[in-house]
């Protein structure tokens, strides 16, 4: 199984990679067009700001790249964000691969919102075997919006999507890498797809 | 519900676990990779490692073993102790630390927090406030508590917040090793004034300490070691006991 993670300036890629060690996968790390798309499966980790890394991407049209690929593709917290159609984060322009918007979380709680919440309203096979209610890792200042490409809800002022899919592209703002068990078992999932 | 966290914490000095009982007398409490996947098993939230070594050739230990902890942990862990550059700030967060702690060298050099949070942004930011009340007032200690500042904890608080600090974790020097109790009123002081989650540290000896700083000293997480490490308290225990007492936790 050929599993490449996205290189670019935003990725947590030692947390994602060893993750997916204790899966017993061995990732690509790599911002090769044609390695990306030969992969079996793609992930797009990212820890970082919107427009500087949509800028990145664009400068060596990974974007192009990234929007058409025809294997199953997991985006983790900027990297879900970066797949919506815009964030509110320095007013950007995202990939669209979801038609959601990203804004930024009032002031009423603490934000960033970080720490363990839960996620409900499963409708993904990524969340198979994973109880409702199940607390993730989170970590993010701007949230997606609900949409009917919504595949997990979490609440934190309001509900908001926390995992989002269209076709083969999947999307999580927590981090299953950094989720415990819990957090394993949704990136098993994903390798099995 | 945003879950209040549990953290142990680690003192490593030349990859073995120590804790100081009021900074001072230390002993060893074994393996911190080892110590570190236990406790996430154990359902832990979050954990924190701290070099506390002297020598240099110590120090390069450390960098190694943070590799080592992400390799073999499954939850997020900040780690610090004597850190002073951003340069610094990258390797350990390269190694696969979520975030990285500073202390004094932030007091010293406070564009170290805003450089910190412009280069690897305010979630892995977390500013430690060693804090000591004297004639009537909270005051910011350096140096692993040795050295005074005039500097009060709350305008420090303040300042690191709009710095760009992603969080802070407060230790009572009055608090830490007495195990009776966290320091209530500065930690709600500080929770109440800035809009970033703080993390209450120093004097965790029962359930009830952990139950109280959530409510009354309205802590977003709360750090204790030796009664983890030594086994006077098991994290499985606390977080049933905190659950039935209504406090939001991760099961």
């Amino acid at each position: 199984m050929d599993v490449a993670i996205v290189k670019y300036n935003a990725g947590n890629v030692q947390s994602v990679e060893f993750a997916l060690n204790r899966l017993g996968i061995t990732p690509i790390i790599t911002d090769n067009p044609q390695v990306l798309r030969t992969a079996d499966k793609v992930i797009f980790p990212g820890v970082g700001e919107a427009s500087s890394a949509m800028k990145y991407l664009r400068e060596r049209e990974l974007d192009i790249v990234l929007k058409n690929l025809t294997q199953p593709f997991l985006g983790i917290c900027l990297g879900m964000q970066l797949m919506c159609k815009h964030s509110e984060e320095n007013d950007t322009d995202c990939l669209g691969i979801f038609d959601v918007k990203v804004k930024l979380f009032p002031p009423e709680e603490k934000v960033p919102h970080m720490g363990w919440n839960k996620i409900f309203n499963y409708n993904s096979p990524l969340l198979k075997g994973i109880d409702e209610n199940e607390y993730v890792y989170f970590v993010h200042s701007y949230y997606a919006e609900l949409s009917n490409e919504t595949i997990t809800t979490s609440n934190y002022m309001f509900n908001y999507s926390s995992g989002l899919n269209k076709n083969n592209y999947y999307g999580f703002q927590f981090h299953p890498e950094k989720s415990g068990e819990t957090g394993a078992k949704i990136l098993k999932n994903f390798i099995e797809l | 519900m945003l879950a209040k966290r549990i953290i142990p914490c680690l003192d490593v000095k030349d990859g073995r676990t120590v804790k100081g009982v009021n900074f001072k007398e230390l002993r060893d409490a074994g393996d911190p990779v080892e110590l570190g996947a236990l406790y996430a098993e154990q359902l832990a939230d979050e954990l924190c490692f701290l070099d506390i070594s002297a020598t240099l050739e110590e120090r390069k230990t450390f960098a190694s073993l943070v590799k080592d902890i992400a390799r073999n942990v499954n939850i997020p862990f900040t780690v610090g102790g004597g850190i002073s550059e951003v340069s610094q700030v990258g390797r350990l967060l390269e190694a696969g630390a979520d975030k990285i702690t500073v202390n004094s060298a932030a007091v010293s050099n406070p564009i170290l927090v805003e450089d910190m949070a412009n280069e690897f942004g305010s979630q892995c930011v977390v500013v430690a406030i060693d804090t000591k009340y004297k004639d009537g007032q909270w005051y910011v200690y350096t140096h692993g508590g040795t050295k005074a500042t005039p500097i009060l904890t709350i305008d420090w608080a303040k300042q690191v917040h709009d710095l760009g600090a992603g969080e802070i974790l407060l230790t009572s020097m009055n608090h830490d090793g007495t195990k009776s109790g966290f320091a209530l009123d500065i930690t709600r002081t500080i929770s109440e004034i800035i809009n970033i989650p703080v993390i209450a540290s120093g004097g965790a000896g029962t359930m009830k300490h952990f139950k109280e700083v959530f409510t009354e000293g309205k802590a977003d997480a709360a750090l204790a070691a030796s009664i983890f490490h030594f086994k006077e308290m098991e994290i499985g225990d606390l977080k049933n006991y905190l659950r039935e007492g209504g406090i939001p936790i991760r099961s």
